[in-house]
């Protein structure tokens, strides 16, 4: 079940009409490209509001309040790219969504702006896309919220949506699991070379073990808290670096010791997974001089953002053999340019950034948002927003 | 000289696809007189009467009936690795020669394996890492998506100690565990990973999202995966094998993912080893196929030739024998 804040009243604003405060300006058309890449990340200052907890598990069916059968018209509209295809909303996300909205894709939106900007109260952003900006923001007047699928909203710029009076959620509780599996794939596949091509079964042919291996696990939230619970279970010895040190009960739980310093942990590391949200302050955070830290046997995981690491600093590392490998869901941009040096590497495996790709992980994503959508229009407790510091 | 007085021990040959490891000979060498089986060959009148032991990597040399009368003074053939599917145990019975492997030395690393490629398959890892690399790719499409793991059931067939390594580890994602197993394990074992005990097989198979087989291989288990049980998986299932190729219908696989009656399958074993270049199995996306490298890391092959080199001793001198393979 969700945490919600601890909100004193219910608020008992119905839906609002008009928002008076916003100015009206001729909108012309902004967006002439419906195919948008998760690449640009902009530098937003931003800090997740709400507790992350070990305590949340995944699996659950999230409670998506039920409404009354209501004609499609009377529904609330949200905007979406698009439906289906490569970089549309998926088929079964939008019968989920037209239970409780009216779905507006772009390009009805941009056909009939003058009806439906004034109708559309939030936006569904489905990997990334739609990309939001001022000008899609200012042809908005009644939008409250933009639901993002996914935990991460570095492509969001949170002070601007923010300065128009619109609320920003994201889905902490529905990546949870698949992420946290993903890195533990990662891991085995890259200790395991479980991917290398293998012309011949020679039998020295020889990966790293993991079981009591060490650990390091760089930020230590709700993603990083789950692989600690899944890594104990292989005898792993786990080191983790975060902002603030957890309670001792769940470090306890977890066999983890805090590095106060992250140089201590990638010093003693075998496998280091980052699982930090991109932030200035995490922007380029493993870099040569990290690099340089680690052990020559060591394993670099990342299934944050491929931004939190200086890319080219890695392609140096891994070809100097400064560190073993690399495993890397993610990566700047998405997909690399076909001609870039990590492509070349055979130290190294990167997935497309498939983290939360799975059947049940993507629809818990799309349910943590309806509920989150409907909080905001119907003026109750929001389960997880996103305020920017 | 020094040599004379350790014991001749037979190997294969040194270094090479097949062969003992270059920085394992420094531990073997104070404890036996290697004779790999070129030397063997080229000097049998004097050698075949010393050589008390073999020291069997990966399944070499091959032992026939033919090499076991040419050494008389043979006492112990040590095997590497946990299956001995590959030894006649009788032959080597009626001709007094013990064997021995080493089972735990590689249960961690399988147990290990066993997960890596079902978290692997699920996440479809290789096809994700092939899509990322492949010089034709623009984007990543939005609708591309595996299964879950945690949460998700495991069947369990054989619970031995790699499955109950298994077992351990996949508790800690969260997963629903099944096992089927000749004897069911006691109490305490099961409830301490939350498995429960499936006596049919079909109950496990019809109940599980994968099915990972641990098994050994004996006529018993000879495949023991065939059409039927393949039909009474679920269609969203994976099946894993890190056991022996053998112990799955080859044939009867194949025509289940073509037919998509189970959804994937990842082998770390297959039968043969490797399978020829053009078989339907290698042109599957849906297929992981590793090169057996269930217990390939640089500690573990250490452990097992320690702990070969330990029953071999132990044969030699008389005294009970570690790791003892008893028919």
């Amino acid at each position: 079940m969700f945490r919600g804040r601890a909100f004193g009243l219910l608020k008992s604003l119905h839906l609002m009409g008009s928002q008076p405060n916003l100015p009206h300006k001729l909108i012309h058309p902004a967006l002439t490209s419906h195919v948008h890449h998760c690449q640009k990340r902009r530098n937003v200052d931003y800090r997740q509001s709400y507790n992350t907890g070990p305590t949340s598990a995944g699996g659950r069916t999230l409670n998506v309040p039920q409404n009354k059968v209501m004609a499609e018209q009377e529904l609330p509209a949200v905007l979406i790219l698009d439906i289906g295809g490569t970089q549309g909303v998926l088929e079964n996300l939008v019968v989920l969504l037209k239970k409780h909205f009216r779905l507006v894709t772009m390009k009805e939106f941009l056909k009939n702006k003058k009806e439906m900007s004034k109708k559309i109260q939030s936006v569904f952003v489905f990997e990334c896309r739609p990309t939001i900006d001022r000008e899609l923001l200012e042809s908005l007047p009644n939008l409250k919220v933009i639901a993002n699928s996914g935990v991460g909203v570095d492509h969001l710029d949170l002070k601007m949506i923010s300065s128009f009076g619109v609320k920003v959620t994201n889905t902490p509780q529905a990546v949870a699991d698949s992420t946290a599996d993903m890195g533990m794939a990662l891991m085995l596949a890259s200790a395991r070379r479980l991917v290398e091509d293998t012309e011949h079964f020679a039998v020295d042919w020889l990966g790293v073990e993991v079981t009591r291996a060490t650990l390091g696990i760089i930020g230590m939230g709700s993603i990083g808290y789950k692989v600690a619970q899944r890594a104990k279970a292989f005898e792993m010895k786990i080191l983790y670096h975060n902002r603030n040190r957890r309670k001792m009960e769940e470090e306890q739980a977890v066999g983890a010791h805090y590095c106060e310093k992250m140089d201590d942990l990638l010093q003693q590391s075998d496998f280091v997974l980052l699982v930090v949200s991109l932030s200035p302050e995490t922007r380029k955070l493993i870099g040569k001089r990290e690099l340089g830290l680690m052990k020559p046997t060591a394993t670099l995981i990342n299934i944050s953002r491929g931004a939190v690491i200086d890319q080219d600093a890695l392609v140096e590392a891994l070809q100097k053999k400064i560190i073993r490998a690399a495993a890397l869901d993610v990566t700047y941009p998405e997909p690399l340019p076909r001609d870039h040096p990590l492509l070349k590497l055979n130290n190294i495996i990167i997935t497309p950034h498939i983290g939360t790709a799975t059947v049940q992980a993507i629809r818990m994503m799309a349910e943590e948002a309806i509920t989150n959508m409907l909080a905001v229009l119907n003026g109750q407790p929001i389960p997880s927003e996103v305020v920017p510091k | 000289m020094e040599d004379q007085e350790l014991p001749y021990v037979l190997i294969d040959c040194i270094e090479g696809k097949h062969g003992v490891y270059k920085d394992h000979l420094g531990f073997l060498k104070k404890r036996f007189c290697l004779i790999t089986m070129k030397e063997y060959l080229e000097n049998k009148e004097i050698l075949s009467k010393k050589i008390r032991a073999i020291y069997m990597w990966y399944h070499k040399p091959v032992i026939d009936e033919e090499l076991l009368r040419s050494l008389p003074n043979l006492k112990i053939v040590s095997s590497s690795g946990v299956g001995i599917d590959h030894l006649d145990l009788k032959l080597l019975s009626r001709f007094g020669v013990k064997v021995s492997n080493t089972p735990f030395a590689v249960s961690t690393d399988t147990a290990d394996f066993g997960m890596a490629l079902m978290l692997a398959s699920a996440r479809r890892l290789v096809e994700g890492y092939q899509m990322a690399v492949s010089p034709d790719t623009e984007y990543f499409p939005g609708n591309w998506l595996g299964v879950k793991v945690s949460g998700a059931t495991l069947g369990i067939v054989g619970m031995g100690t790699i499955g109950y390594k298994v077992a351990q580890r996949a508790k800690a994602f969260e997963m629903k565990i099944l096992y089927h197993n000749r004897n069911q394990r006691n109490k305490e074992e099961e409830s301490a990973v939350g498995a429960v005990y499936c006596k049919k097989i079909d109950d496990l198979l019809q109940q599980s999202d994968f099915v990972m087989l641990a098994v050994n291989l004996t006529p018993q288990t000879h495949k023991l995966i065939g059409k039927r049980e393949l039909e009474l998986m679920k269609p969203t299932a994976t099946l894993v094998n890190i056991s022996r190729g053998l112990v799955v219908d080859q044939d009867a696989l194949m025509e289940a993912l073509q037919n998509k009656v189970i959804r994937a399958a990842a082998l770390d074993v297959t039968y043969p080893e490797p399978l020829p270049r053009d078989h339907p199995l290698l042109k599957m996306k849906n297929v992981i196929i590793t090169p057996h490298i269930g217990s390939a890391t640089e500690d573990t092959r250490r452990i097992m030739m320690q702990d070969m080199a330990e029953s071999i001793e132990a044969a030699l001198a008389g005294l009970p024998v570690p790791n003892e393979v008893v028919l």
